[in-house]
């Protein structure tokens, strides 16, 4: 596979990276969520894999396996869990409707295009045109955390955030050096084991996992 | 040295998690800290002696800069190990506190300070990245320790929102290592802060500012700079004393630290003074908004943290400004205030155990009820506010003069901040240590050594800054132009 | 001349195969929820049977109901014959352009919305104000997915863009999507529209010719068969163009009618597929089902310029 067809189909994939971010953005249903953020965890370990095929960097096959085992396996099955042990309910509201949502979030994109522009231009690896898209990722996965008012939701807006990360290393530099992975990963798991520990503690305390009820500490004006 | 600065806390977490609730267990955290200090010590004399060291097959570089930073690590967190031992002890009684908690406690105060000592002393900024995260990590459980709804409320905010920073932090580390991969090749390499240091002059400017303002952001969160800063107040004011000791007394400074290697940097490559005003502006904000905040403060712990968010403010502030004086300065500003901050965390929470409240309103009559916590506090807070003879006078004397020589129209706002500052926290300091001692105040042991030891520190740096400091800060200062 | 033949032949088999289509999709959708289905050609029946059948007017209707369901079928077959279906050097080829396409659209539907409100009954009123919403949102999207797909090739010219050929390129897949949630939209298919409802309460596109009967019903149906047939006819050409003869000679006719058989065959299953896992959505969805659309095409639109 020569290196136009692997950018056009990288390209394609990066494509279906940021379809899965919106998706997650007009998503109401958390089990939907859950699911659309498995799919891009999936999009995303394939990508890598392209990306370390073309170019030869071997390290780029074990990123791809850690992502698929961390992401597309193993925190959706804790979130399915905790789901369904804390007998959520399966909707989540959001701050502003739908359509100025999606509009807020065209509108990010075209700044995180914007934004890296001077990388685009110094960069020499098939992957470039990709930074854009990550980012936009990033920005996204900010925006549900903002927008959402549902606790689960806004872990999978750091979780699709973590994403746009790690989709914007190996964009812009064919992924960092293995051991920087390594311990992204490491510390990605931590904050998995450490929400859910918080999910608990938050049912059991507030007996619900709206955030709004998170506003006692403020001061008074 | 190295490895026995790292390895203790790292077994002594391993330890702890399983005895953490026996009767000995904080003499064991007190002893695990003794040992890291002296560690800490002997690193630094080696230092001292022969220079800027790299360990570990260049994964570890230790030098004038991080160096005393590990050393006041090492020193305030075995202070505070020692505070907690009758502190904590006193929550365990009354029950705040359960068996698991207890042990997790432990467990996850030794593991902070090795995530702190890792970020200090590594030399790949990809692994700075992962010790910060680290260290957010193993507090966040331990603010929502108590399990109150305000507690948890505040743990939720502090793990997202310095989540959402540290992502943008981890952002422009990619960047940087996408301009460094150009000029260094790849891998491991072109992370390391050495190599990076030695060719900064050819490293993309246009990326690197845009890193630059990713990093700032993401580590501006964690030093707590306006308008970053609302997981602070809540996170510092709701966790165990202890933690927001070493929270408000280390952390910001490891994360600021991180910062100012990173803008070392972005100076070296666009060779403007960008970063500079950018660092510039967001401390002078965050000393405003941070004064006038303390005017409101109801609670003892929250308006302590706002002191730490301006006195951040302050050290980012003559960080940013740069020059011999400003930056010798904010040295001695991130030290002074280390240990003024956790002395006075550590009397305001025998303070708050004596009355059962967090509440300024409700402790009153210090000075009678429990002298030493009374005039600990009392000095703590002029110290804290600037008074001569301390330290922390000394540090913003020389950040003031270097502000009017470079950058005069930036000094009102300083002084504005600094006055409100002061005026706000004798205003609420002067009822609760003088008066009369109300009823509900409960007498207890408290911990003496550690009040003590850190405000003679503070005095005698304020007074007459001993040599080898003297010596550590300028080898810091020429590192740092 | 020949090309003139084509064109004619192009025309008749969109007139003649558009009942054809919708006996199709009706029989693969009782195929697929177990049903007995009635034969292929029933709606050719249906509508010999309405052509038979006398006009049933009210006494306020005015000229215009009488008249649009012929301006509807007109309008169609026009929109057919500027859709290149068979070839794209076709004689019409000049006004092939897709703004002209999405007006003879709006004219058809324009017209229909009035004849809805023409006679003064509340259910005809109704459909016709959902209607027009749906078409205040669909529009704007379609335009969107089209101006998409004529970013490749630089031109809104539907001849240009089915020859320029379809690539695998990101920005083409996003227009597609959005293309087939609008299609649905405008067609009147599930999730929008259930078009074998008899519940008034339910109806968009039926409600507003709820009035009509005799040839004028019989008129009004075919031409929303043959937009059903003319949308899928656009999806397989502006994204699978693959068979359509690029000259206006006859010989190349009959694979391209054959290709295009076998197309709408394909395409009939798909939207039987959508039909059956869906089900209709409350109408204050219709925005978020449409502004996703739009999304959808704004961020081809956007892959554009950023992949490609």
């Amino acid at each position: 596979m020569n290196i136009q067809i692997a950018a056009q189909i990288n390209s394609f994939i990066a494509a279906f990276v940021l379809l899965a971010a919106f998706g997650m953005l007009v998503q109401k249903r958390i089990y939907s969520l859950i699911h659309l953020f498995a799919w891009q965890g999936l999009f995303l370990s394939i990508s890598t894999a392209i990306v370390g095929y073309v170019a030869n960097k071997h390290h780029l096959y074990i990123s791809s396996i850690l992502t698929l085992s961390l992401k597309v396996v193993l925190l959706p099955y804790i979130l399915h869990v905790l789901v369904v042990r804390l007998k959520i309910r399966k909707q989540a509201e959001t701050v502003l409707n739908i359509p100025l949502t999606m509009m807020i979030g065209i509108a990010l994109v075209i700044f995180s295009y914007h934004l890296t522009a001077p990388v685009r231009e110094l960069s020499t690896l098939i992957t470039r045109s990709t930074l854009a898209v990550a980012l936009a990722t990033v920005m996204i996965g900010l925006l549900m955390m903002i927008t959402r008012k549902h606790a689960v939701t806004q872990i999978i807006g750091f979780l699709a955030m973590e994403n746009g990360l790690f989709f914007a290393a190996t964009s812009a530099t064919y992924g960092m050096p293995l051991v920087v992975e390594l311990g992204v990963a490491l510390d990605v798991l931590i904050a998995a084991f450490i929400f859910g520990i918080f999910f608990f503690h938050i049912h059991s305390t507030f007996d619900s996992l709206d955030v709004k009820q998170m506003s006692r500490l403020k001061e008074d004006l | 040295m190295l490895l026995i600065l790292l390895g203790v806390p790292l077994f002594a977490a391993a330890a702890l998690a399983f005895i953490g609730d026996r009767r000995y267990a904080p003499e064991i955290n007190i002893a695990g800290s003794a040992a890291t200090f002296a560690a800490g010590i002997g690193l630094a004399l080696e230092v001292y002696n022969t220079g800027p060291m790299l360990a570990g097959g260049k994964f570890f570089f230790v030098d004038a800069f991080n160096v005393y930073l590990s050393v006041l690590t090492s020193f305030v967190s075995m202070t505070t190990a020692i505070f907690s031992r009758r502190y904590m002890r006193r929550e365990r009684e009354h029950g705040r506190v359960g068996h698991v908690g207890m042990r997790f406690y432990h467990s996850m105060y030794q593991m902070f300070i090795f995530a702190m000592f890792l970020c200090l002393l590594t030399n790949n900024i990809g692994v700075l990245w992962i010790a910060m995260e680290l260290a957010t990590l193993s507090t966040v459980l331990l603010v929502s320790l108590y399990r109150t709804p305000r507690a948890i409320e505040a743990a939720w905010k502090y793990f997202i929102l310095c989540g959402v920073g540290i992502a943008q932090a981890l952002f422009g580390t990619v960047l940087l290592y996408f301009a460094a991969e150009k000029v260094l090749g790849e891998g491991g390499e072109a992370l390391l802060w050495t190599n990076l240091s030695r060719v900064s002059g050819s490293l993309e400017p246009t990326v690197l500012s845009l890193a630059f303002v990713f990093l700032m952001v993401g580590y501006g969160t964690k030093v707590g700079l306006v308008p970053l800063h609302n997981w602070l107040p809540d996170a510092h004011s709701e966790g165990p004393t202890p933690i927001s000791a070493v929270l408000s007394g280390l952390l910001l400074n490891i994360a600021l630290y991180a910062l100012v290697r990173c803008k070392v940097l972005v100076d070296g490559s666009t060779g403007t003074h960008h970063a500079g005003d950018i660092m510039m502006g967001f401390g002078v904000l965050s000393i405003l908004v941070a004064a006038y905040s303390l005017l409101r403060q109801k609670d003892i712990k929250r308006m302590f943290s706002y002191s730490s968010i301006e006195h951040m403010g302050i050290a980012t502030f003559a960080f940013g400004l740069g020059g011999p004086i400003a930056t010798f300065g904010a040295l001695l500003h991130m030290l002074v205030h280390s240990l003024a901050k956790s002395s006075i965390f550590f009397t305001v929470g025998h303070a708050s155990q004596m009355h059962q409240t967090q509440e300024m309103e409700r402790i009153k009559g210090l000075f009678k009820g429990n002298p030493l916590v009374g005039w600990g506090l009392m000095f703590g807070v002029m110290a804290i506010a600037g008074m001569p003879p301390f330290g922390i006078f000394t540090s913003e004397f020389l950040i003031l003069t270097a502000t009017i020589k470079d950058a005069p129209l930036w000094t009102p706002f300083l002084l504005l901040g600094l006055g409100v500052a002061f005026a706000a926290l004798f205003r609420r300091v002067q009822p609760m240590v003088a008066g009369e001692v109300p009823e509900y105040q409960k007498p207890l042991k408290v911990a003496h050594v550690p009040v003590v030891l850190h405000m003679l520190l503070v005095l005698i740096i304020g007074i007459y800054i001993p040599d080898f400091l003297n010596q550590w800060f300028h080898t810091a200062v020429e590192l740092l132009k | 001349m020949e090309g003139f033949l084509v064109q004619t032949l192009q025309i008749a088999v969109l007139i003649g195969l558009a009942p054809a289509l919708v006996g199709w999709v009706r029989m693969l959708k009782c195929w697929m929820q177990g049903r007995t289905s009635a034969s292929l050609f029933q709606p050719y029946l249906d509508l010999l049977k309405l052509f038979s059948k006398d006009i049933v007017l009210a006494e306020n209707a005015s000229w215009i109901f009488r008249f649009t369901p012929y301006l509807l079928f007109g309008t169609t077959v026009l929109a057919g014959a500027v859709i290149p279906m068979l070839s794209t050097d076709l004689p019409l080829a000049a006004t092939a352009d897709v703004i002209v396409l999405v007006g003879l659209f709006a004219i058809a539907r324009f017209f229909t919305a009035l004849a809805g409100m023409d006679i003064g009954t509340a259910f005809g009123g109704m459909g016709s104000s959902r209607e027009m919403t749906v078409a205040s949102l669909a529009e704007p999207a379609m335009l969107m997915a089209i101006f998409t797909v004529s970013l490749g090739c630089k031109s809104t010219s539907l001849s240009r863009i089915v020859e320029a050929g379809a690539l695998l390129k990101p920005s083409l897949a996003f227009a597609f999507l959005a293309f087939v949630l609008i299609a649905l939209a405008e067609t009147g298919r599930i999730p929008v529209d259930n078009p074998s409802t008899h519940l008034e309460l339910t109806m968009l596109h039926e409600a507003m010719i709820l009035e009509y009967s005799g040839r004028h019903l019989a008129l009004v149906e075919w031409a929303g068969m043959m937009k059903l047939f003319l949308f899928m006819a656009l999806l397989s050409a502006l994204f699978f163009p693959w068979g359509i003869a690029e000259t206006g000679k006859l010989s190349h006719i009959p694979i391209a009618g054959a290709v295009l058989l076998l197309k709408l065959a394909v395409s009939g299953m798909g939207l039987v597929l959508i039909e059956t896992g869906l089900a209709k959505m409350r109408l204050f969805r219709l925005t978020e089902f449409l502004g996703s659309a739009f999304l959808m095409a704004t961020l081809g639109m956007l892959s554009f310029f950023i992949l490609d």
